[in-house]
């Protein structure tokens, strides 16, 4: 059944506009030269961080997709009845959504560090920081998403609840992005793991919560 | 003889109101409840509390395996109606008339046919306790023909049904009446 469910989350996500989220990732990266001028250098230096707020931005997109849907169809009631614990099915739609999300993230990653004038020789450990850093973000959309699901207007409040939440990925994300000898990997990576393994029972909480 | 379905002192409230207050009753195999009461009653509630996905606030519910159908539908909108229900195992499409629907996307399909294909997933549970919210609705004469035929066939197989609804169901139903 788990199985089953990451497919199905895999296959909603790129049935739907999975192109939105990148789209609007090379949007902010886009407007960023036209916002501080066309220096080289001076984009090149901010690269990282700007990717990392694009990332962060695009992250807001699917959120109302994630949960809500399924829990207003009666979805998530199904599978309780079946015995699937909520924290097993947040945790298959945290790697559901970032299968749909993360890899599409890295491709349009690429492509904006083009338009930004990274220095190529950053670009790889800019893609294993944005890697580690999106399944934090996934799990933190996903948990979110349990946390609004029936709310109203929750659009605009999963937006004022996951970017304060998101301030450790993006601050260590971008120190990993440009720094080659500090720990910001490191950190970054823990910071998703705690994410990744927190979120399955916050958002199983919730999501358990919403039942009415 | 053990029961599929047993309440036993249960007390539910919702929104500040009590729905059921010192609550008790058995289904065993082969019987058929119906649960019945005006709008509001909380009849919807108790098949959630049967099916466990309301808590109540003090007493004990027994429950066996069991298969719901409700007004949540829980199909996938885009995708064909068989491939749907093969999400969830499957459903029993002849049995409910669907056979010659199983291509359509389940975002066209009428109120009726919702129903039908919520309740052809009941069937092909193997769920020994089905709970039915309000299972006639939206329903054709036929359907409900079908319907009865099902629930008929499901009981004398030891099976057990508990049904939500404000209209009489065919065939030989106990009843429960709420908001007295």
């Amino acid at each position: 059944m788990i199985g089953a469910l990451v497919a199905r989350e895999v296959r909603r996500g790129f049935s739907g506009p999975a192109w939105l989220p990148v789209a609007f990732f090379l949007l902010v990266a886009t407007l960023v030269p036209f916002a501080v001028g066309p220096d080289g250098g001076l984009l090149g230096r901010i690269a990282g961080g700007i990717l990392w707020i694009a990332a962060l931005t695009a992250a807001l997109l699917p959120i109302e997709r994630l949960i809500e849907p399924d829990r207003a169809d009666g979805v998530l009631d199904q599978l309780a009845i079946r015995g699937v614990a909520d924290e097993s099915v947040a945790a298959a739609k945290i790697a559901g959504h970032w299968l749909s999300f993360g890899p599409l993230l890295l491709a349009s990653a690429v492509v904006g560090a083009l338009l930004l004038r990274l220095p190529p020789e950053q670009l790889p450990r800019l893609l294993a920081v944005l890697a580690i850093g999106s399944l934090g973000l996934a799990a933190l959309a996903v948990t979110v998403a349990a946390l609004t699901a029936g709310l109203p207007r929750a659009g605009a409040l999963a937006g004022l609840l996951l970017l304060p939440l998101a301030i450790p990925l993006l601050i260590f994300g971008a120190a990993a992005s440009g720094d080659r000898a500090s720990g910001a990997l490191l950190l970054e990576a823990a910071v998703a793991l705690l994410l990744v393994a927190g979120s399955p029972f916050v958002a199983g909480g919730a999501i358990r919560a919403s039942r009415t | 003889m053990t029961a599929l379905l047993r309440f036993e002192h249960v007390f539910c409230r919702r929104g500040g109101r009590l729905l059921f207050d010192d609550l008790s009753f058995a289904i065993g195999p082969g019987e058929a409840l119906q649960v019945v009461g005006p709008n509001g009653s909380g009849k919807s509630s108790l098949i959630r509390v049967a099916a466990g996905l309301l808590r109540t606030d003090s007493g004990r519910v027994h429950a066996a395996g069991l298969a719901l159908a409700d007004d949540n539908l829980a199909l996938d909108r885009e995708l064909p109606l068989a491939k749907a229900l093969a999400f969830w195992g499957g459903g029993d499409l002849p049995a409910l008339g669907l056979a010659e629907l199983a291509d359509v996307p389940v975002r066209l399909l009428s109120a009726g046919q919702r129903k039908r294909a919520a309740l052809a997933r009941v069937a092909a549970s193997r769920a020994p306790l089905w709970l039915l919210d309000e299972p006639a609705n939206a329903l054709d004469t036929g359907s409900v023909g079908l319907l009865a035929t099902l629930i008929e066939a499901h009981r004398a197989a030891g099976g057990a049904v508990l049904a939500a609804s404000h209209s009489p169901l065919a065939g030989d139903w106990r009843t429960l009446e709420l908001g007295r």
